[in-house]
């Protein structure tokens, strides 16, 4: 026998799963639109029915049309969709690790890391090596400043642990970013490759770039969505979480590892693109108001979107040149979060 | 009777204050001569000869009083190194900034034009100061310590680098040499140009500064260039006057573009090749890739203003002599 109480509870949990429904409903079609666009549109105007001949192999009325959609424009829009997804997934993780609703995927010093590894790369790497060292230079630099803010930060005993470890991520970025600058110095010859590689390079990554993200990608993602019902215990606090049966500290690490090394490969492919981790899951955060386990999947799905249409915007503005990504991102980004916010707070007042 | 002693005729001698004064009267000559002569050359614009001829200081360019001939000249300006060995004022030069790389004989320091010290500047106690750039205030520093400072911008065309390399030649004395290096440059360049038949239809060229794609249009420096030798260059279609003429271009754009004549001026900063551009993503399916029309340069021969620009056009025109015999013989 239910009681009413059960019931109204059993209730409540059906329309919030249908809630949810809805919601990751909406974010699909938010991506596949995107994702439509983004191979439509481009600096070349193709027809529809061209770019439909180019994907599914028949010949175009110009060879170099398919070359355009197949080699380019598909593997560019996909990468922006595994870069965001990664990003503004991490960007969550991060809030949900640290409790701290500024955490982005860069917080612990994965962006700094991974930008000394390309600038020391780029600077004395010899030319003749063959292959291109700088993406796994950033890769290896942005997990090793996080592993070094983690072991320092437990290396610290007093204190909260999360509040050590940012505070570590802040000295340790702060160290970083010196020394890139001094080897940015001593190289003013390789300025312009290493502002290339920060700014960020989804448009000449292409295949070969997508299949080098993509193995890190889906391992921190599947990760950290498989986590996603801890994250909701660790917003009650550590030590409710604790009594829940959660080993706080362990999936604190798991957590931050595979957001690291999702942030690590999609940064030392795409370069630092700020903003995503921080805008989506909030947008999310605040339209839903749900739960991690409602959170993370979206961030995935409305990141990989977000991304697809800032890169769309950035490479038809002013076609046949170029936007940076950044600044699209924020210029966009930014507006629509304070409106967002701002109504938010009229709700809830 | 005084017998008048016999007037021993003496050959006039000078006594010294004869001698300063007749010294004097020359020196009034040859200032003034040399006014003539100099405003005369100065209005014919003919080329002179290579010997210094005297200068008259105070020289006045722009806002900058240099007030007597520099001996102590630092150049923090690659282009302006270059040009000042040109116009033979080399041996007043006592140090040149990292980048100076040409002539090698340059006295070449550790100074920097992009983060200056002053302190490091002025220990060189330079009587003349060539920069590019102003960064925090150089200008006003070295102003206070008494030294003039040419600042010559990034030039703009041509003329732009004959007008820094006349200038240069009257702020170090070496207006005639000034004067030839300039006539010469634009023999040697009109020569280049007409060396290189007009084909019928303009080849399409692509110059890239880096491999994300950042480029150079028509209204740039370095791609006035390749529009003397009536090329089109395909980054012209990102607006020539937008962007400051360096807009970064869509792959895709490039790709479609089909350029047939693909100049790295990224081999440097970038480890740009004809090999790396052959495995970028679709460039395969472009003229200049599958024709082997893809030139790498020297980053700095391509990026400065200075006298050496006429090798960089006899290079372009080289490759364009070759790329349109390449075109034409494939088309038959």
């Amino acid at each position: 026998m239910t009681t009413v109480a059960e019931r109204a509870a059993e209730h409540v949990a059906i329309q919030r799963q249908r809630v949810r429904g809805r919601w990751l409903a909406l974010a699909c079609v938010f991506l596949l639109l995107a994702a439509i666009a983004g191979i439509l549109f481009g600096a070349k105007s193709l027809s529809a029915g061209d770019v439909v001949r180019a994907l599914s192999g028949r010949g175009t009325r110009h060879a170099v049309d398919a070359t355009i959609v197949r080699s380019i424009r598909l593997p560019r829009v996909l990468l922006a969709g595994v870069v965001g997804g990664m990003l503004a997934l991490a960007g969550a993780a991060y809030q949900g690790v640290f409790a701290n609703p500024l955490a982005d995927p860069y917080l612990l010093g994965a962006a700094s890391g991974a930008e000394l590894g390309a600038t020391v790369a780029i600077a004395y790497a010899p030319a003749a090596l063959g292959v291109n060292v700088v993406p796994i230079a950033a890769f290896l630099g942005a997990i090793g400043a996080v592993a070094a803010v983690v072991v320092l930060g437990r290396s610290v005993r007093a204190g909260r642990s999360t509040t050590v470890l940012i505070l570590a991520g802040v000295a340790i970025a702060a160290f970083l970013t010196a020394i890139e600058t001094y080897v940015q110095q001593q190289h003013q010859t390789a300025i312009r490759a290493i502002y290339s590689f920060i700014l960020g390079r989804l448009g000449t990554a292409g295949w070969a770039g997508l299949e080098l993200v993509l193995p890190y990608v889906v391992v921190a993602a599947a990760v950290i969505l498989l986590h996603r019902r801890h994250l909701d215990v660790l917003s009650l606090g550590d030590d409710e979480a604790a009594s829940l049966g959660v080993h706080v500290p362990r999936v604190r690490l798991v957590l931050v590892a595979a957001a690291t090394l999702g942030t690590a490969a999609a940064v030392a492919i795409a370069g630092t693109i700020a903003f995503v981790g921080i805008i989506v899951p909030h947008t999310i955060r605040l339209l839903t108001g749900a739960s991690y386990r409602t959170i993370l999947p979206l961030s995935v799905i409305v990141g990989a979107g977000f991304l697809i249409g800032a890169d769309l915007i950035a490479r038809v503005a002013i076609a046949p040149a170029e936007l940076p990504i950044g600044v699209i991102t924020a210029l966009i980004g930014a507006p629509f979060f304070i409106a967002l916010l701002r109504q938010s707070r009229a709700v809830t007042s | 009777m005084a017998s008048s002693a016999p007037r021993v005729v003496r050959p006039p001698t000078f006594t010294k204050e004869a001698r300063v004064r007749s010294r004097k009267i020359l020196a009034v000559w040859v200032v003034l001569l040399s006014f003539v002569g100099a405003s005369c050359a100065s209005k014919s614009r003919v080329a002179g000869p290579a010997t210094p001829a005297p200068v008259s200081y105070p020289v006045r360019i722009g806002a900058v009083t240099i007030p007597r001939q520099p001996h102590r000249i630092v150049s923090l300006s690659a282009s302006g190194t270059q040009m000042v060995f040109a116009i033979n004022a080399g041996p007043q030069v006592v140090a040149v900034d990292e980048y100076s790389k040409y002539p090698s004989s340059a006295p070449r320091t550790k100074l920097s034009g992009f983060q200056p010290n002053i302190e490091a500047i002025a220990a060189y106690h330079p009587d003349l100061l060539i920069i590019e750039s102003d960064p925090g205030g150089l200008v006003r520093a070295m102003t206070a310590l008494h030294v003039p400072v040419l600042v010559q911008p990034a030039a703009k065309n041509l003329d732009a680098t004959y007008a820094q390399i006349e200038d240069l030649g009257r702020a170090t004395g070496h207006a005639p040499d000034a004067r030839s290096v300039v006539s010469q440059l634009r023999r040697r360049i009109a020569g280049l140009v007409a060396s290189v038949p007009k084909p019928k239809a303009p080849l399409r060229v692509y110059h890239e500064l880096d491999q994300t794609y950042y480029t150079a249009t028509s209204a740039t420096f370095i791609g006035q260039v390749y529009a003397l030798f009536g090329l089109t260059n395909v980054a012209d279609k990102a607006g020539v006057t937008k962007n400051s003429g360096y807009p970064q271009l869509s792959s895709e754009y490039i790709v479609s573009a089909n350029p047939q004549l693909i100049v790295l001026a990224d081999t440097v900063c970038c480890h740009q090749s004809s090999k790396t551009v052959a495995a970028r993503p679709g460039w395969r399916a472009i003229d200049a890739v599958r024709r082997g029309e893809v030139i790498a340069v020297d980053d700095s021969l391509a990026s400065e203003w200075g006298p050496r620009i006429a090798d960089y056009i006899a290079l372009v025109a080289r490759e364009v002599r070759r790329a349109e015999t390449v075109y034409a013989t494939g088309t038959r």
